[in-house]
């Protein structure tokens, strides 16, 4: 019993336990079949909230352009479901049947080379993780080798989500164009558009989530994970311990791009297609306030961001489409500027003393040296916590790794 | 340039900084378990001469050699991994880790990605921390957050977090700068204990701290060495009182 609690207060287990629950049992049974989809979806930007917790709360580097991982991930998913969905029977009527429509309306005359391997679902999943892995490998490869940082890496983040956007739309007949690719039907001959398939796809992003946050807790507890708040703090220092910083941080951007990807092809299956809209420069900042708004410093925190700031935008720009934008301007200055570690941080400083001086209180009243109370305010100190410590504070602008001469 | 027995040499070692030469064709050589302290007066390119031997900054001409391979030319993380330690003049620890944390994170294993996945800090690790701990006073500080140290413990942390990595070179700058008198001959004694199987190179400004712990004292002016030898020729060098101890 100690033991299971130990686990759960060391290695903030508990807050997952409890998300666990909430997605597993409470959402499930309270929520009819289109919320829950809706909940499905948002999750999905989960998997980019939790990466950019690893990259930008942890790595101190800040990426605008998690749509591009994002939706690369999509868009291989997409391509298989595509292919399996222009079968030569469905699209008879095309001047060349078996290739997908926006192709055919575009004069392409046979499948492109390169779309080929995403007949094979393996091939399609290997690639939903292996192209933005890859692609995240080559742009931090190339920023961090030559030190760039702060502000510059977040621009030119911000011009790779601009170029790829311009890229998918003005390659339409590859690519589907500025409508993307929809009308997506079966996985294997399994109809992803029914009430049963959503349940099951619902439930599979639930573990892949879980997972994820397991996934990445580990990694926070690791050497490496020190390492990534040491690089925070004293870059130098780490340097001049004899560690290669800029592979660290190449491999925080990696993780976070694969986490986005999955994200993405989780996206396609349940939403049924997948459009430039979700790649570009807004969605890509949208995704960067879900974690703020939940917390940079933690996983569990940022998929409670992406779930609320989802719900307001459904629910806001419903009401008042025209004043949403403002709002989502409004919540991100005030998130940084009164409480900089997001509502994971607010917990951190408010509602745990509190816990911990209500749990404390009737240990201490019948018996005032009770040792019982001792522990378990020790239990709860927030330094044994996963989050940080309430001192640090958000920085968009980090500064400038010095550029050697 | 032939192979020395020296541990560290650097010959005709020159960097400009926009035609500014801060350091000009400087040669220096340091033996194996020397303790050498570097001073001069401010600008005269010493701190600039140690940024170059760990690799901060890229010389424009000259060598240096470490053990008789050249440096110039390799990484910073490599430089250090030859075993060249470098402690900068303003304490540089991670202030948000327990001082435990930042002497683990410091010891020279998993330096890979996936070697600082896989790292498990075993009984070597511990007791290299605990060795380490013990020699820089802090062994009954271990959890405490590295931010709450005073400014004399902090110094001496990241003194600690070089010992870890065992340099064969260390390099300090200022190590005493605002140092109280007690933590002054602490560090003295600390200093002259790590000496024992490594060289050391210190830039201070404190004589009587430099007179406690030199072997042999280098007298930098303008990037280029001005004299060099015991405490006793140097202090009764005339050049050097000139420019530095004044009459």
């Amino acid at each position: 019993m100690d033991a299971i609690k130990h686990w759960l207060t060391r290695g903030g287990y508990g807050s997952l336990l409890i998300l666990a629950v909430l997605l597993l049992v409470v959402f499930p049974l309270a929520m009819d079949l289109f919320r829950l989809n809706l909940v499905g979806k948002y999750l999905t930007y989960g998997f980019v909230a939790i990466g950019l917790v690893m990259l930008w709360g942890y790595g101190g580097v800040l990426s605008l352009g998690q749509g591009v991982f994002f939706g690369l991930g999509g868009y291989a998913m997409a391509m298989f479901l595509k292919l399996e969905a222009s079968d030569p029977e469905s699209t008879k009527i095309q001047s060349t049947p078996g290739i997908p429509d926006f192709m055919d309306w575009n004069q392409l005359t046979e499948l492109p080379w390169w779309w080929e391997p995403f007949n094979s679902l393996p091939f399609a999943l290997f690639a939903v993780v292996a192209v933005p892995t890859l692609l995240a490998f080559i742009i931090g490869y190339a920023m961090f080798k030559r030190r760039v940082g702060g502000v510059y890496f977040a621009i030119i983040t911000q011009a790779v989500a601009l170029i790829l956007t311009v890229l998918i739309i003005g390659q339409q007949g590859y690519t589907g164009g500025v409508n993307g690719m929809t009308d997506l039907r079966t996985l294997l001959g399994w109809d992803i558009r029914t009430d049963e398939a959503k349940y099951t796809l619902y439930f599979v992003t639930v573990f892949l989530l879980l997972g994820s946050i397991m996934l990445c807790r580990w990694i926070q507890l690791s050497k490496l994970g020190t390492l990534l708040l040491a690089m925070r703090d004293k870059e130098d220092r780490v340097r001049f311990s004899g560690y290669d910083v800029s592979m660290f941080k190449v491999f925080a951007f990696c993780l976070a791009a694969a986490l986005s990807a999955i994200g993405g092809a989780m996206f396609t299956l349940q939403v049924g297609f997948m459009s430039p809209s979700f790649v570009g420069i807004v969605p890509s900042i949208e995704m960067v306030i879900f974690a703020a708004v939940g917390g940079r410093m933690s996983l569990v925190g940022a998929v409670y961001g992406a779930l609320l700031v989802n719900f307001g935008k459904t629910y806001f720009s419903e009401s008042f489409p025209d004043l949403w934008l403002f709002l989502m301007a409004a919540l991100f200055i005030s998130v940084v500027m009164a409480f900089p570690n997001g509502l994971a941080g607010l917990y951190e400083s408010h509602v745990k003393p509190w816990l911990t001086r209500r749990k404390a209180a009737p240990a201490t009243t019948p018996e005032p040296p009770a040792p019982g109370a001792e522990t378990t305010a020790n239990i709860a100190s927030p330094t044994s916590s996963g989050t940080a410590s309430p001192t640090s504070k958000i920085s968009i602008s980090t500064k400038v790794s010095s550029q050697s001469a | 340039m032939s192979n020395t027995d020296f541990v560290l040499a650097v010959e005709g070692l020159t960097v400009s900084f926009d035609g500014f030469k801060a350091i000009d064709d400087l040669n220096l050589y340091v033996d194996r378990g020397e303790l050498r302290v570097v001073i001069g007066p401010n600008g005269a390119g010493k701190t600039t001469l140690l940024d170059l031997i760990c690799g901060k900054t890229k010389a424009s001409a000259g060598s240096i050699k470490f053990k008789n391979t050249e440096m110039t030319r390799l990484p910073e993380h490599m430089i250090v991994r030859a075993g060249i330690g470098r402690k900068f003049q303003t304490p540089s620890i991670y202030e948000n880790l327990s001082v435990f944390k930042n002497l683990e994170v410091s010891f020279p294993r998993g330096r890979g990605v996936f070697g600082a996945l896989g790292f498990k800090c075993d009984d070597a690790v511990q007791a290299k921390v605990d060795e380490v701990a013990a020699m820089i006073g802090l062994a009954d500080r271990l959890d405490l957050e590295a931010g709450l140290l005073s400014h004399g413990q902090k110094q001496w942390l990241e003194i600690g977090m070089l010992l870890m990595q065992d340099p064969e070179l260390l390099m300090l700058d200022e190590p005493i700068a605002g140092m109280s008198a007690r933590e002054r001959e602490l560090t003295a004694d600390l200093l002259n204990r790590i000496c024992q199987n490594r060289s050391v190179i210190v830039i201070e400004h404190d004589m009587d701290f430099v007179a406690r712990i030199a072997h042999k004292v280098t007298v930098m002016h303008q990037g280029k060495i001005l004299a060099e030898g015991s405490m006793d020729k140097v202090q009764s060098d005339p050049k050097v009182i000139d420019v530095y101890l004044g009459h």
